[in-house]
């Protein structure tokens, strides 16, 4: 008979080791599930986690691109991580995301065409308020009428798909653009530009933000007082309320943070790597920023390594679609995976496996 | 735009088949949160089950057959959700995000060879009499099959939880586990039946959509269903007869949309299609404002980890 133990407190060593046994498994089972498809398990495997970095003829196209895929995804689960450690389950990131970006593409468009070196910030300022304000309806809602903000962000999610369809065929369509839906090329106005800043390393103002992110969030949980009352307040509610953190400005701010990450990071795409506001902007980033979250164990260094692991799963991915013939859906299920298997052999963080029946015998 | 195109009649004829879906996925959906689970994968086994209803409909010809392997798809893939819930004592809202991200991965991963096909769809079934009544009729007497077994369903539900004993003990596993742990009862057998029930339900609802409403398969078709089911079962504060109305309130929003849209109203097609869901979140809003009644209904032990010490 196997038991479950509680551990009085949550093991460090399985912390570290479970994200990289929940890789493992999933690499066994996405093996068996390639070979399902018809294509050979280990072919899939290496095409999708070794040839992007490694391969002579890949390597030089495919490396750059992680940075370029991790950075959207760090800066948005940076945000959530810091929620879901609150037990504040912000799930409509993506929302946010397109928000962002149409809002600062709406403020820097409003603009064209003069030259600025201020117009970019101003853009990016625009795309954190748009994120912000956005997230800020599900954050009001809940402290005011205690609405469900897991349903309430995630119906949000629609709705921004749907403004964006709306504005990128209507108000932001680009006047030259021979009446095709969507805007002006953002990445080719010199004053909107977000370039790479080191070449050919996929290095762009959104990436070096979000490891800013990184590190800030890294403050803010250890050092300050703000970060010890969101851990306590997913830890211990009711030890929180009698420390005096209140509930409500705790849901605003880790609502309102993660809406302006995920709307930096919707700006930064649109402005470099995406180029324009077009109906399909909304690339999933929000979503799998979630698995980010969980499989970076809610912690910034965590999320970091994460981040790049599933870029790299995005890029294998691409790749694997075009050398194997693999379906592109396969990889979702891959990321999907990854996160069940991560939940899983979670137990083995928090209880202790024993062997044996646990009853009394006299 | 021309109003007058709307006949009254067809409205709420196709008012019933676009609320079906949703209210087969909140109908099983509320069975599990009413036994203490919260599993937030509907979206999830929803589209699973329209694809794996859609291909054995179309490798079969035999949509009923579709509509059994979608049901038992769900079940199959919610038990993954209770498997790691229950036994190893995950998180429940992050696996039931997890559930919805496999079974969008899943199911366009096995529907992508099966796109822009047709399929036979459910035949309509002529009540005897009632159908041939003026107006109501056809309103309400000329639907196909599953239209009745989702309001048999709910029927069912509410009567097995009300006048039941096992309807009586899953709702103590849901009010307070630990109690019902006390009394003897298996709270995570009962708690993984309710799982695979709204699992099936949820199957069965996606399997409507593909095979009837539609019918077609196309990634990512449930756009969010799965959710508004979930919206519904607060809506309904875990009442059968309130996710019936509610269900019902819902696809007569989208349906009148699409018929707004149809009808020829050209400004703005992308505000009639976010309408549902903004009225989701204005519903959710006024339900939950009335803060000391809902907070009453929701089962006590709800989304709550459950592990036996003694």
């Amino acid at each position: 008979m196997i038991r479950l133990e509680k551990r009085p407190q949550p093991s460090k060593a399985w912390t570290v080791a479970t994200p990289i046994l929940a890789v493992i498994l999933t690499m066994i089972f996405g093996g068996i599930m390639f070979g399902l498809i018809g294509t050979s398990p280990f072919e899939a495997i290496r095409t999708i986690f070794w040839d992007p970095l490694f391969d002579p003829t890949f390597a030089a196209f495919s490396r750059p691109q992680l940075l370029v895929k991790a950075g959207p995804l760090i800066l948005i689960a940076i945000g959530l991580s810091i929620g879901f450690r609150a037990g504040i389950w912000n799930i409509g990131a993506e929302g946010q995301y397109i928000m962002g970006a149409i809002f600062g593409a709406g403020a820097g468009l409003a603009l064209y065409p003069m030259e600025s070196v201020l117009i970019l910030p101003l853009m990016i300022l625009a795309g954190a308020l748009g994120g912000w304000a956005w997230a800020m309806i599900p954050a009001l809602l809940k402290v005011k009428f205690g609405t469900n903000e897991i349903l309430v962000s995630l119906m949000l999610v629609y709705v921004a798909e749907n403004l964006l369809a709306s504005v990128s065929s209507g108000i932001l369509r680009n006047p030259e653009g021979m009446g095709f839906p969507g805007s002006r090329n953002l990445a080719q106005w010199s004053s909107s530009q977000n370039l790479e800043l080191i070449p050919n390393t996929g290095m762009h103002l959104g990436v070096l933000t979000a490891f800013i992110a990184v590190i800030l969030a890294y403050v803010l949980l250890t050092r300050h007082i703000q970060g010890f009352n969101i851990r306590l307040t997913g830890e211990a509610p009711r030890a929180a309320k009698f420390a005096g953190v209140s509930p409500a400005r705790t849901v605003l701010f880790c609502l309102g943070l993660a809406g302006a990450l995920a709307g930096m990071a919707g700006l930064f795409e649109v402005t470099g790597p995406a180029g324009q506001i077009t109906i399909d902007f909304g690339s999933g980033y929000g979503f799998t920023a979630i698995i980010v979250a969980f499989l970076g164990r809610l912690h910034p260094v965590g999320i970091l390594l994460a981040g790049l692991l599933m870029a790299l799963t995005y890029i294998g991915g691409e790749l694997a679609q075009l050398m194997l013939g693999v379906p592109g859906a396969s990889i979702q299920l891959f990321q999907g995976m990854l996160l069940f298997f991560l939940l899983g052999v979670d137990v083995l963080t928090n209880y202790r496996v024993r062997f044996g029946s646990g009853e009394v015998r006299a | 735009m021309d109003l007058s195109n709307i006949n009254p009649i067809l409205l709420v004829a196709s008012i019933m088949i676009s609320a079906t879906p949703i209210l087969l996925a909140a109908i099983g959906e509320m069975v599990v949160e009413k036994s203490g689970v919260l599993n937030l994968g509907v979206e999830g086994m929803m589209i699973t089950g329209a694809v794996i209803g859609f291909i054995v409909a179309i490798n079969t010809g035999a949509p009923l057959l579709g509509f059994v392997t979608a049901a038992m798809a769900g079940a199959v893939l919610s038990l993954s959700f209770g498997v790691l819930t229950q036994v190893f004592l995950s998180n429940q809202v992050a696996t039931g995000l997890g559930l919805t991200l496999v079974g969008l991965g899943l199911s366009s991963l096995l529907g992508k060879p099966y796109e822009g096909m047709k399929t036979v769809t459910l035949p309509k079934l002529d009540i005897p009499i009632l159908s041939d009544l003026p107006v109501v009729g056809r309103m309400f007497f000329s639907h196909d099959i599953m239209v009745y077994i989702s309001l048999g369903i709910v029927i069912a539900v509410w009567a097995f939880l009300k006048f039941t004993r096992a309807g009586l003990i899953l709702r103590a596993v849901g009010e307070s586990h630990e109690s019902a742990h006390a009394l003897g009862y298996k709270v995570i057998r009962v708690r993984l039946a309710a799982i695979m029930f709204g699992g099936a339900c949820a199957g069965l609802g996606g399997a409507y959509l593909s095979l009837v409403r539609v019918p077609q398969w196309t990634e990512g078709m449930t756009a969010g269903a799965g959710w508004i089911a979930l919206a519904i079962v607060v809506f309904a504060s875990w009442r059968a007869g309130r996710v019936l109305v509610g269900a019902y309130l819902f696809g007569g929003i989208t349906v009148l949309q699409l018929n707004l849209q149809a009808a020829g109203l050209t400004w703005g097609v992308q505000y009639l299609s976010m309408s549902p869901y903004l009225i989701t979140i204005l519903v959710l809003v006024f339900i939950s404002s009335n803060r000391k009644r809902s907070s009453h209904d929701a089962p006590a032990n709800l989304g709550q980890t459950f592990h036996a010490t003694r």
